[in-house]
Formats: structure tokens, sequence, C-alpha cells
């Protein structure tokens, strides 16, 4: 099919003389290796020169045509009519390009083509009659010229025809497998909210999943002995330090609000994301792995209503311009005022479908949030009363189950392609 | 929390709807995880309350009765079965039409009334089971005395009971007045406070028993009273209503009191038979080597001296906060009560409770931080019941240690710092309003408030405590949602991360599937991949108290995850398949935390797809592992080598180390067969690692640059023999090197051949070989020149021989 078509544009002879080498052509691959050596190839200008000089070479060595000028005019009238007639009648007998290609060579040709011939002898006519038969024999070649041209397109646009009609392809039929990999559906919802945050100026910050018990609970006033330690099941690392220091994988990425504060100064804006770890049994909404993001914004200015503005942007970016926010009262001990944030639920249609997200509350919980608490502001050395900050923390697998309606978070980590490459 | 309406209503008014009270507490005060309605289908027409008037004897049937019931609308003939039915009693009453459950089949259905046993009856006792109570079938409910006849039972016992979680600071809220005090401040309704008044004996209490504290600084404050004349006994039907609907099981009366009264204000109390307190005396105190009690649940505990006991003149009575001890408990004879009303160090119950395992309703409580003052309301009002329910007569005054009484703080908070932490201003009058109907005294000095908090609420010690208080009340809803103002911080560079998302973003793209495992396994599957002499990866951390024994170790190498997710997928999967996993190495580090050494691992194999989707006959092989990683490298704007070297797990011959530079950064090898069958794998299967670290070092700020040579470059195929197993990289690095009249030569291997026409022991490698000069156009004559040159060089090097 594909040769069909392409080869009357190749076969222009000597119109368009071949590319002396043509890169996009394929290379032959893998030659029966050491049977042959390529030749240094001839660059591009000699094979040019060569070529012209050939050409040249030839039309001085060609003989003039048998042509007798000493017969009338009219004679020589009906003998181009008959050359005409000739002519047109064997192109129209030419047969599929190869004919054609033959029949311009015949008659056309430059170096010896019958009409070519006659043209060249011109300079041989008589000076009167010179003109008149050069305009019969010019008129004579444009009219051949043309009709060649004419038989082409027609070709041309039959050989197209049929490649639409009869080669019509199937394109239902599958396409060339080509090998696809997607990234994690966790990673894909992190980096959406890694852009949303970013582009109002928050910096990203990494540290260490596994961490100081200080860090991860001392440090952000969860003493030893408080029952707050409740709300976060840990998995204790066996290992002391120095017969005290307790490691344990972090329970949240809350930990890094100390570390960014420690190593900076205000202004503060990060984003912590990370993956976190609880000792819990798992459900279809309880992982003991899990992926948080924490934020971070502490300087002069900062209030709790730029905290309800940066969530409320993030909702928007991740479930939807239409979404709406609520802020509810919520107890973390590093924040105060602490809240929870949910969303209105965009999966129910109505009040009272036994949504199974919102538990028909018109609302779904998403984060935890609050103001940085001073005790935390004054421990990095920032004067509390002058500095103000807010903290949020998001779940990751809660954002992706929301925004996909995943409906189990023990998919995430089974790594079974069946689900993977849903996303 | 359970928290019945009803029992709330009683100290103040709640006339929303159950879904929109959850709301609005959520909102402001702690979380409504559900709630259940109690009554939601008896007809206040057709189920009433009833007094029973006489009970006869069915006259044709020994294990039925008449009862005679009366609804307000004169007496009424009704065939009962049930065991416990008495004249005087209160009782559920439904006539035809009532939706009731079906007593045998559990089910609700449609009350239809016949003769039994030849005696027409007007209506039906109720059981529990059968108003949807509980599932006791055995016997009619005992309504409360106070039910007025013939009123609809849901408005006698119906209910709305909701479920709400708390904080971990405020045990307040775990009174359900504590709670009620918040829907007051909420809804603006007035509070109203429970009974706590009594009569004395004049006998003083501190005539029966003395109170000497001996570990101040376990036991804050402890109140004792004295209660002569009990009668043991059931408390009333109203009061064991209560307290099923909170959740707690009615004992008898005493305790039931202690229980109720704790429900109610969450203060615990504890009560002795003062009969059964050795010496008159109570000590707290640290317990002793080798001291014991068994606490009411009848196991013995093991103390230890950071517990503190309450002790008698003799030895332990109680775990102080968490749970009594047999030995003094109160029972059918008991007599006289010592009421215990204590307050203990929050942190040292808490710690009590972990080591003994024993968790309590009271050391809930008291870990979360008691005010001391409460415990002395709490006595008050316990008296107020235990001489309405139990017949007893509270002895004058109370027995009272509380050796340093905690001055109330004051918080100064500036007017200004409000709008400072919220961003909008709250007026005086509402702040005033607010911190009021919280029980908190406000004073304004000039531009502040002077806050004092209540004594129940010790969790409120900042301004900006104070200032959480006033925006929950204030509602939420009225904080706007403004856009942060101020300069950005610095952006620090982080060329790890970004080598890191760039590689990730990259695999994905050439077809690989990103996973993500559980960053814990086990020591099996680490010993498959990690040789037990790789220092850095030996001895991995282990979890104390993993969530299941197969994720105990913390990963030092990500190879097995791969694996297994390879192994996994292989049972539903035909073709080929890619996955690639970006995590950390948890290398342990001396005295420190762990080096999280990120990596990026991947494994690859099987058939590769042909035209029809189908997995076609040529296999994933090393070099679409290899391919897979010069692109990777390549994306990051660097060259890899690869130099054959053996690796743990990987075959030899087929394994490979990655370097670019100096730096060496990655693995890529088929896996070693017997490795791969340990993960169920039964076909090749091919790995890469690269550690971003070096990787990141070997890449240069910015590629090294030359502008495109205006002159054009020669080209040579050669093929030449050499030794089997000499590299092409050896080849192509002699040739790289090559220096001849300022001419570059660069070449690629474009085929390797042995067999035929190759001799044994050697093999032919076909070259791309090009040639460049940055000044001139390169002629014949200069090529063949400087190709001899090459020649010569390759032959003495490597003994590279051009094949005839």
């Amino acid at each position: 099919m594909l040769v069909t078509i392409f080869v009357p544009w190749l076969a222009n002879g000597d119109r368009k003389p071949a590319a002396p080498s043509n890169p996009l052509a394929p290379q032959s691959r893998a030659a029966p290796c050491g049977r042959q050596t390529r030749k240094v190839k001839t660059p591009l200008a000699l094979h040019r020169a060569f070529a012209f000089g050939d050409w040249l070479l030839s039309a001085r060595l060609s003989r003039s045509p048998t042509y007798n000028f000493t017969q009338p005019m009219s004679t020589i009238e009906a003998e181009i009519d008959a050359l005409r007639t000739e002519a047109l009648e064997a192109l129209t007998e030419a047969d599929g390009e190869a004919g054609r290609e033959a029949w311009r060579a015949e008659w056309l040709g430059r170096k010896d083509g019958r009409l070519t011939l006659r043209l060249r002898a011109l300079k041989d006519a008589p000076p009167e009659s010179r003109a008149a038969l050069g305009k019969s024999l010019n008129e004579l070649k444009a009219t051949l010229e043309g009709e060649l041209e004419a038989r082409r397109d027609s070709a041309r646009a039959d050989a197209l025809a049929a490649l639409s009609a009869d080669a019509a392809l199937d394109v239902t039929l599958p396409g060339r497998p080509q090998s696809l990999g997607r990234l994690h559906p966790v990673t894909q919802t992190m980096n959406d909210c890694i852009d949303a945050f970013a582009e109002m100026g928050f910096r990203v910050f990494e540290g260490p999943e596994v961490e100081w018990s200080r860090y991860n609970f001392d440090a952000v006033r969860i003493p030893d002995d408080h029952p707050a330690r409740d709300m976060w099941d840990t998995i204790w690392i066996d290992t002391l330090i120095e017969g005290e220091r307790q490691m344990l994988l972090r329970t949240h990425t809350s930990p890094n609000q100390i570390r960014v504060m420690e190593q900076t100064e205000p202004p503060v804006r990060v984003i912590v994301p990370g993956k976190c770890y609880r000792q819990e049994a798992t459900d279809a909404s309880h992982e003991w792995m899990l992926t948080q993001i924490e934020g971070l914004a502490v300087d002069e200015g900062v209030r709790m209503s730029d905290l309800k503005g940066t969530l409320y942007a993030f909702a928007r970016r991740l479930f939807g311009e239409d979404r709406r926010i609520i802020f509810h009262h919520s107890y973390f001990p590093f924040v105060e005022p602490g809240v929870e944030m949910a969303i209105d639920c965009f999966l129910c249609a109505e009040p009272g479908s036994d949504c199974r997200t919102c538990q028909d509350t018109g609302w779904i919980e998403v984060l935890g949030a609050g103001m940085v608490h001073p005790e935390i502001i004054e421990n990095a050395g920032y004067d509390s009363s002058r500095y103000t900050g807010f903290a949020f923390g998001v779940g990751i697998e809660r954002v992706a189950m929301l925004r996909w309606g995943i409906e189990d978070i023990r998919h995430f980590y089974q790594n079974d392609l069946r689900f993977l490459r849903q996303f | 929390m359970k928290l019945p309406l009803s029992w709330l209503r009683d100290y103040v008014d709640v006339d929303l709807p159950p879904a929109e009270f959850a709301t609005r507490v959520t909102d402001a005060i702690a979380e409504v995880e559900g709630w259940e309605v109690i009554g939601e289908q008896w007809d206040p027409e057709l189920v009433r309350v009833a007094e029973v008037l006489a009970v006869d004897p069915h006259p044709n049937a020994d294990r039925l009765v008449l009862a005679t019931v009366n609804v307000g609308d004169g007496p009424k003939t009704v065939v009962c079965g049930a065991p416990n039915v008495a004249s005087g009693q209160k009782v559920a009453f439904a006539t035809e039409g009532a939706m009731l459950i079906d007593g045998h089949s559990g089910k609700l259905s449609k009350l239809k009334l016949r003769a039994i046993r030849g005696v027409d009856s007007a209506g039906m006792v109720l059981s529990e089971k059968e108003l949807g109570l509980s599932d006791d079938h055995e016997g009619i409910l005992e309504l409360p005395g106070d039910c007025a006849i013939g009123a609809p039972l849901v408005e006698a016992i119906g209910d709305v009971v909701f479920d709400v979680s708390t904080w971990a600071n405020r045990a307040d809220l775990l009174g359900i007045f504590g709670f009620a005090r918040e829907v007051a401040a909420v809804t603006g309704q007035p509070l109203r406070e429970p009974d706590r008044s009594y009569s004395q004996s004049e006998r003083p209490a501190s005539d029966f028993v003395s109170v000497t504290i001996e570990a101040p600084d376990l036991c804050r404050r402890f109140t004792a009273s004295i209660i002569e004349g009990i009668e043991m006994g059931p408390s009333p039907a109203w009061m064991q209503q209560r307290l099923i609907r909170a959740g707690m099981r009615p004992i008898n009366n005493v305790v039931d009191v202690t229980n109720y009264v704790m429900l109610e204000t969450g203060q615990p109390l504890h009560a002795f038979d003062y009969d059964l307190v050795r010496g008159a005396e109570i000590r707290p105190r640290r317990a002793r080597p080798g001291e014991t009690l068994t606490t009411l649940d009848d196991i013995e505990r093991d103390l230890d001296s950071d517990m503190l006991m309450i002790c008698d003149g003799e030895g332990p009575v109680a775990v102080a906060g968490i749970m009594g001890g047999g030995n003094s408990e109160v029972s059918e004879s008991t007599k006289t009560v010592l009421l215990e009303v204590a307050n203990f160090h929050p942190g040292a119950i808490r710690r009590t409770s972990t080591q003994l395992k024993l968790r309590s309703e009271a050391s809930l409580r008291f870990e979360k931080g008691i005010g001391p003052d409460l415990a002395s309301y709490a006595q008050d009002r316990a008296l107020h019941l235990l001489e309405q329910v139990a017949g007893g007569r509270p002895a004058a005054g109370l027995v009272d240690a509380f050796p340093t009484p905690l001055p109330s703080p004051r918080i100064t908070l500036p007017a200004a710092r409000i709008e400072q932490v919220l961003g909008i201003p709250i007026e005086a009058a509402e702040v005033r309003r607010i911190l009021v109907a919280l029980g908190f005294d406000v004073a304004e000095r000039g531009d502040a408030f002077e806050v004092t908090p209540p004594f129940w609420r010790p969790d409120v010690a900042l301004p900006d405590d104070v200032v959480e208080e006033l925006i929950r009340i204030y509602g939420y809803e009225n904080l706007p949602t403004t856009v942060l103002r101020g300069a950005l911080p610095e952006a620090q560079p982080r060329p790890l991360e970004r080598v890191r998302e760039q590689a990730r973003e990259l695999a994905a793209g050439l077809g690989f599937q990103e996973v993500v495992s559980y960053t814990l396994t086990s020591e099996e599957i680490l010993s498959r991949v990690v040789p037990s002499n790789d220092e850095d990866r030996t001895g991995p951390l282990a979890a104390m108290n993993p969530v299941a024994s197969q994720h105990t170790y913390l990963r030092t190498s990500l190879r097995g995850s791969l694996l297994s997710a390879y192994a996994g997928n292989r049972h539903h999967e035909d073709a080929a398949m890619r996955f690639f996993e970006v995590g950390v190495e948890y290398l342990p580090t001396e005295a420190d935390l762990p080096h999280e050494r990120p990596v990026l691992c991947a494994v690859l194999g099987g058939q590769r797809l042909e035209r029809w989707e189908r997995p076609g006959p040529e296999r994933l092989d090393f070099f679409d592992a290899k391919g897979a990683v010069e692109t990777l490298l390549g994306d990051l704007g660097v060259e890899g080598a690869f130099t054959a070297e053996e690796h743990f797990a990987m075959l030899p011959g087929h394994s490979a180390t990655v370097s670019v530079g100096d730096e060496s950064v990655g693995v890529v090898a088929q896996v070693h067969p017997d490795v791969a069958a340990a993960f169920d794998i039964e076909e090749p299967v091919f790995l890469i690692e690269l550690w971003f670290e070096p990787l990141t070092r070997a890449i240069p700020e910015r590629p090294d640059y030359a502008p495109p040579s205006r002159y054009p470059e020669a080209r040579r195929d050669l093929a030449l023999l050499v030794p089997a197993d000499t590299p092409a990289s050896a080849l192509l690095e002699v040739i790289r090197t090559h220096r001849a009249r300022g001419v570059r030569i660069s070449a690629d291997v474009f085929d390797e051949y042995r067999g035929e026409g190759v001799p044994a022991g050697q093999k032919s490698l076909a070259l791309a070989v090009r040639f460049r000069a940055d000044d001139r156009t390169l002629g014949e004559k200069d090529v063949v020149r400087i190709e001899q040159g090459l020649l010569r060089r390759l032959d003495q090097d490597l003994d590279a021989t051009l094949r005839a």
C-alpha cells in the first residue's frame, strides 16, 4: 500500500536527482559483521559537481536530429500534428508511472527525447521559418508536458482515493503496544498537593522517617504520660541510643515543624511531605504506613484567617473550584487554637441519600490544622509576641481516596498492577 | 462518650433536632460521631405509660396472669406471661396497631391482639426487647415511678443518645454537666446546676477517719466523707436507666451514685465499706516493695514504688485513681460508707494504668487533668444523692487533706492579641459573654482582659488558650479567608530531590510502573538480597512492636520489595512487567538516627508484547535494563560507564556496576535465578539500582558545551577481532582518547559477532568510527592515515586486529 503512493513521487527521474546520502533513510542494520567494510562516502559537494559536468558532456555529444528543414511549412505543420497525435496516443497507452516515465524519456528526455532533439535542431532551421517552427514546437512541448502532468495528477488522485477507500483502516484495531508506566496514585496526589502549596510560596523540606521520640512527641508538646499520646499509636525502634534516646517511626510529619524552625529564621513557609507510621490494626480506612504533608507558615502577621484562606485555595485546587470549607474545633497539643477542616461533600447529590463518604452530614473531614502553639514558637527561639504561625497536616491517602472514590485504603501499598494502572 | 439527651436536658434546654445539635456540638465543642434515637417507632397514641393495678391468675393457664392496668381511661385487663409483673409498677403498654419488635422473630411488626387461652387482652405490657431497648425478653420493663400515667411512652423515656469523642485535655467534657455548660454557651440557653444540698448529722466526719497524704507529689487533694445508716439495695429505675444509656452497668445504689456523679461531673469517686477500713485512717502513699492488691476485677496486682496507693492503717485498699481493692468493697451488708473524692497527678495515674494495663473510667478522667476544686463539688452532689437513694445520713463536714491549694491562674489577654492570632477582632461585650458562659471570670483592664479560668479548666493557661475559647464559641464560620502576606522565604537549592523527582518521572515515562511498598520487611527477605558482609546494610533496625512479624525490620534494600511486587503480579499478568520504586534504605548509624539513603530500584522481565498485544517470543533482557539506565542518565545529562562486576544476589557474568565519572552510582544486572526462585519468580528478571547521592554529585552543574562543527565528519565502519573477554567499552575508550593531528575520534558499537569466520576465543566487534577536525574538512588521505594510527594503537593496547 505504502509503496504505490510513494512510487510516483520518487520516480521523478532527472528532475530530482537522488541525494547522495539520505539521512532519513533506514540504515541497513547489522550487515553481516565484518564481511564488508563500508567505503567513505563521497562528500556532497563533489557529487553535485560531477553530476553537472556529466550532463554538459552528454549534451555536447548528442547528435543532431534527422530533420529536413527544406520542406514547406505546411508539411512541417502536418508533421507536427502527426507528432502530437502520436505522442498523445502513446501517453494514453502508457501503463502506470513506469510507462509514463518511459514516455517522458522518449519524447521529452533532455538528452535525446524526440521533441527535445527537434527543438535543439531549431538553430539549423532557415531563419525565415525558425520563429514559426519554434513556436509550434514549443506549443507542442507545453501540450505534452501539460498532458503528462495531468495524467500524473489524476493517477495520484486515483491512488489516494484507493488508499482512502479500499485500503481504509479499521481504526478500532489495537494500537501497536508501547510500554506504559504511571506514577503511583499517592505520588500523583502528593505532587498535586505540593504544586498547590508551592504556588502559594511554600518551599519543600524533608525530614527523617526514623525520628527521635523527643522531636516526635516532647518537642511538639506531647510529653510522656500525656493522654494525647493515645492519638498516635507508635511503632518504636528496639534500639536505645546512649541508653536513653529513643527512636521511633515518626507518627506524623509535625516534628519537622521543629526541625525547620531550628534551621531557619522567619519568614518560614514550608511543606514537608513524607511517610508516617502508626501501630494500628488495618481496615478499610486505617493503614499502618501513611503519607502526609505538613504545612508551616511562621512570620509577623500570620493569622488564622490566612490559614483558612490557604486551605480554601488548596481545597478548591484539589477538589474543585466550587468547594466550600468549614473549620471545627479540635485539639492537637502543638496548635492553639486547633481545628479540623472539612469540605462540602461533592459525592452525594443531596442530603439523605445514604452517602458513604460524608455519612449524610454533607461534610468530609480532610485535615487537622491550627495556629502554632506559642510555646513551640518560643522554643524555636522566636519571639511569640511578634511571630505567629499556622500549621496543618494532610493525609495524602485520604485525599487520593476522595478524588478517585477509592473504597479501601489498603489498596495503596499492595502494589497490584490491576489497581495501580488505573491512575 | 455516650451522651443521653434526656440527661443533658436536666441542665440545659435543647430544642434542636439531633442532626443540627450534632453539627453545632461538632463545630464548637467535641466531635459527634453518631447518635441513636430511642423510641423512634413508638406511636404516641398507641404506646403509653400504664400503672399495674392488680395481678390475678389466668383461669386457663398456670404460666400466664391477668394484669389490670390503668392507662388513664379506666382499668383494662391484659394477658401477660412475664414473671416480674407486680401491682404498683409503672409499665409500657401497647394497644392494637403499635409497631413493636416481635419477641420471637426480632422483626418490627404491627401488634394484632387476639384472645389468649380464652381470655381477651386489651393490649400488651412490654419487655425491653419489644420496645427495641435491649435483647431482654425475660420480663417486662419497669418504668421510673415518676412517669405520668397515660403519657406517651416516647415522652416518658424516649431519648437520643449521642456518641461523642472528646479531647485528651478536657476531662470536664467527660461529665454531662460540663458538656451542658458548653452547650449552654453555644446556644445561649441558661445553665441549671445539679442539686447539692443535703442534711448532716452532728458528729463530724473527722471523728470517723483521719487522712494523711504521704505522697503529696502524686496526691494533690483527698476528701473523705462518711455516710451512716446506708440501706444497700438496687438504685431507682431512673438512675439505672441513665447509667445504662450512658454505657455503665448498675451495681447497687451506693456504687451507682458514685458512677452517676462521675458521669455527671467528670470527677471520679470511690466508696469504701467504712467497717472494712482498718485503723480508721487513710494514707495515700507510694506502694512498698513486694506489696500487692487484688482489685475489684479480682486480679492480683503487683505494685511498684512509683504507684500511688490508697492505704488504710494496714495496707493498700485501692490503686489510687484507677480501681478499688476487693478488701474494702461495699456490699449488701455495708452500713457505713467512706466516700473518697480525690485529686491525683495526671501523669502518675497514666503511668500506673499503663504499667498495670488497667484502664478504667476513673483513670481515663484523672489522666486528662482535673481541677482539685471539683472534689468538694462532687462530694456535695454525691451526698445529696446518697441521702436520696440509699437512705444515708452524712456525718458533718468533709475530711479534706489539701496540702497546697493552687492559686487560680490569672491570664492577661491583650485585646490586640485576638486580632493578631485570628485576623479579626471580637468585641469586648462578646468576649465577656462567651467567657462568662464558660465559667471564666473576666475583668477589663485598659486594652487587655484579665481572665481567670474556672477550676474545671486546668487546660487553659495561656492567652492563646483563651483566644481558642473565644473563636470556637464565636464560630469559625465567622472567620474570613485571607491571603498570606509578607516576604517569601529564600528558596533553598535541593539538587538531590530535583534529580530524584526527574528520575521518577522519567522511569514512568520509560514504561516502568511506580510502586510504593511497606518499608518494614522481614529478616528473611532482606537476607536474600543483602550480603551478610555488607557493613552498611546488615544489622537492620527493628521495630520493638511491629504490626506483624513480616514487617519487623526497616529495609536496607528495596530489592526484596520490588521482587515481591513482581512475583505477586505475575499471577495475573502474562507479558513483560516493569516496576520501580523510589525510597530510602535505612542504614544503621552508630549512636544516631539511621542514614536514610535515597535510591531508585527497578525490576523488569517477561515477554515483550507483539503487534496484537500478546506476549511475543522475545523476552526483556539485560540490555533492556541497561538501555533504561542509559536513557535515565542521559536525561539527567550524564553518560554512564558499565563495568562487569559481580553483585550479591545477581547472576555472575550478567551483572554490572554503573558509574558516572568517578562515582559508582548503581547496579544493573540479571537477578540470580536462585534468588528469583526464592521470590517465586521462574523467569529471567533484571534489576536496576541507582543511588541518588553519588548520582547527584556526578551531575555537572551545567553540561559541557561546544558549538556544532562547521566541518563534516568522515565515517568509517571497522570490523575488529579482539579476545572474547575484551569489553567493547575498552575499544571505545582507546578510540575516544586517541589523539591524532587535532582530529576528534568517536565510535559506536553496532554489532557483536562470534562463530563462523571468527577464530575461537575471539569475537568480532563492528564499530562505526567518526573523525572530525575543528578546522578543516578531512580528506580521504587524512582519514586513512589517522585510521592506520588508530588501528596500530588498538592492536598494541588491546590485541585488536582489523578483520579481513
